[in-house]
């Protein structure tokens, strides 16, 4: 089971909206340790160019859709990325698109 | 989580928060009455606000409205054929419309049904996300000559757009096209001109559009962008994609791929260029095999300086560009060379951005290309800080013409956060009753104005789907208006 998939089944809002495809940047989460980071395999392209839009990426970001749980990575911790009032900013750097 | 988020707002806003456990607003008696919403555009910037409008306020109602028959904006008629799970998102935002507090009422234009002022006396919110239908232009000598056209015409030809559907473009008897710009769009369009129309036919791209592909002998694109490959805005998926499309070879002058301190210093504060410039690098790999009939070139540091008429004096025959530099350092300037340059080619596709289009009694910044706004909140000009009571923007039309799917669930989240701040401070009706749909729908029953519902679409859908079926596509788009009004408005009660 995927951490998005486990997402939904217990409710949290995890917006998936290609739906595990690697077609957005939605599910992303971040590790907050380290240590179980390291421990994943590495991203594929497909993954790191979509983590490459994601919003507040940081140094342990993956997409939810793509780590699968497993008993080497019992106990982990995802965060979801904060949702930021940034748009209004000046020298906000718009998104490609 | 969200109480707490809650509370620092209000706080921040000088509000007292009443101090309860559960959310403020999911009863109906704390608000005393519907909460009244229309949002105008079902696009994807539509459809999150929607959603989370709904998810927020059990006691809201949405109305959604949509020009076209069908709903979805971009992700149906802008999203390329050949990327169909960029399209996935449309499962959830039917999960939204399928809600029985939202109504989608499709073939309803604002300004033409009705108008902004009707929409705000009937309900306590106005969310416009109509995006961005039009386009920036160059500016310069030979523009309106034929063959040459935005982007946005050309994916709304091949994407079977009702209103794209009768663009004159003729690929026969060109052999060569330049794109002006290097974003995802430019990248889209120079693809589908590229890919082989076998792979295409398979897609949900429209008849037409394949139809003229498979006579099409076009051989040749150059996708031509002011600056660097280091500046480039494209993105490394959609990159990596065109690099690699079979029977196609990869151009590009080593020469443009030197980079100065200042290229490199973009590069280290950017993942996504550093992606996308180590991707232009590597391009010569992705063109090693033999048998590659048609050829595809990145033209750097060239400004377009006029399109040139063929000798009827009608026709587009080629692009007069200056050669530029990037001069001085944080931030850098663009500056042509005095040296110019020319490419023959018989059609040009401009991708240098979308420009939204104001409305009637709409406060817009003609400059950027959008409504002013505060978080979402419309601002009465642009000079002033006063919004105008319920009235709010999201997605293209707020932040301009930029980002993906994804960047509009952010966008709606801030918009939907001031309204409830809005709503908890009843600045948006000052506790007033308002009709709501009831209000719309004695509106369009007037003006003898049939709305397509969102079963109304399911079965338009349907029978695209079936239409398609038959030809091994997804779907064959019902392109032409009045066919789609006669699906999509069959059998409903009047």
């Amino acid at each position: 089971m995927s951490m998005l998939e486990a997402a939904h089944e217990n409710e949290i809002e995890l917006e998936g909206a290609c739906e595990g495809s690697l077609a957005c940047s939605t599910c992303h989460v971040i590790f907050m340790d380290e240590e179980l980071y390291q421990k994943l395999p590495e991203p594929s392209d497909e993954e790191n160019d979509m983590l490459d839009l994601a919003f507040g990426l940081t140094e342990t970001s993956r997409l939810g859709c793509q780590i699968i749980a497993k008993p080497e990575l019992d106990g982990m911790r995802l965060a979801l990325p904060p949702a930021t009032r940034n748009f209004a900013v000046d020298g906000h750097v718009p998104k490609p698109h | 989580m969200k109480v707490l988020a809650m509370a620092r707002r209000a706080s921040r806003l000088g509000l007292r928060f009443p101090g309860r456990s559960r959310d403020l607003c999911t009863g109906s008696d704390d608000f005393g009455m519907p909460l009244h919403v229309c949002v105008v555009g079902s696009g994807p910037a539509g459809f999150y606000v929607a959603k989370k409008l709904l998810k927020r306020f059990d006691f809201a109602r949405v109305d959604i409205l949509e020009r076209l028959p069908a709903p979805f904006g971009l992700v149906r008629s802008g999203v390329a054929p050949d990327h169909p799970e960029t399209k996935v998102v449309i499962n959830q935002f039917s999960r939204t419309a399928e809600d029985e507090r939202c109504r989608f009422f499709g073939n309803v234009c604002l300004g033409t049904d009705v108008s902004l002022e009707e929409l705000r006396k009937n309900y306590h919110v106005v969310v416009l996300a109509y995006g961005a239908e039009s386009d920036h232009r160059l500016g310069i000598p030979g523009e309106d000559l034929e063959g040459v056209f935005s982007a946005r015409q050309f994916v709304w030809w091949y994407n079977g757009h009702p209103d794209g559907k009768d663009l004159p473009i003729n690929l026969n008897d060109v052999e060569t096209a330049v794109v002006l710009g290097q974003g995802n769009v430019a990248l889209d369009v120079a693809r589908i001109l590229l890919r082989s129309p076998s792979e295409l036919s398979s897609t949900d791209i429209a008849e037409h559009a394949v139809k003229a592909l498979r006579t099409s002998r076009i051989r040749k694109v150059y996708v031509v962008g002011r600056r660097g490959p280091v500046q480039a805005a494209c993105t490394a998926k959609e990159l990596r994609e065109i690099l690699g499309l079979k029977g196609v070879e990869i151009v590009i002058n080593e020469a443009d791929l030197q980079t100065t301190d200042c290229d490199l210093e973009e590069l280290q504060s950017s993942r996504i260029h550093k992606r996308v410039f180590d991707l232009f690098c590597k391009s010569a790999t992705f063109t090693k095999c033999a048998g590659r009939d048609k050829q595809l070139q990145f033209v750097f540091f060239r400004a377009p300086v006029s399109l040139l008429a063929a000798e009827d004096g009608i026709h587009v025959r080629g692009v007069h560009l200056q050669k530029t530099r990037l001069e001085g350092s944080h931030p850098r300037k663009l500056v042509g060379t005095g040296e110019f340059e020319e490419l023959d080619c018989g059609l040009v596709l401009k991708s240098i951005g979308y420009k939204s289009l104001p409305v009637p009694d709409l406060p817009f910044d003609h400059k950027k290309g959008v409504v002013p706004n505060y978080f979402g909140r419309v601002r009465s000009s642009d000079a002033t800080n006063e919004t105008e009571r319920g009235l709010y923007v999201a997605g293209w039309l707020k932040r301009g013409p930029t980002g993906i799917i994804g960047t509009n669930e952010v966008c709606a989240q801030e918009v939907v956060t001031s309204i409830e701040e809005d709503v908890n401070r009843a600045v948006v009706s000052n506790l007033k009753e308002v009709p709501g749909s009831v209000g719309l729908e004695s509106i369009l029953s007037e003006k003898n104005k049939r709305y397509i519902t969102f079963e109304g679409w399911e079965r338009l859908n349907e029978t695209e789907m079936e239409k398609g079926a038959v030809k091994g596509k997804p779907r064959e788009k019902i392109v032409g208006i009045d066919e789609a009004l006669a699906i999509g408005l069959a059998k409903e009660k009047e």
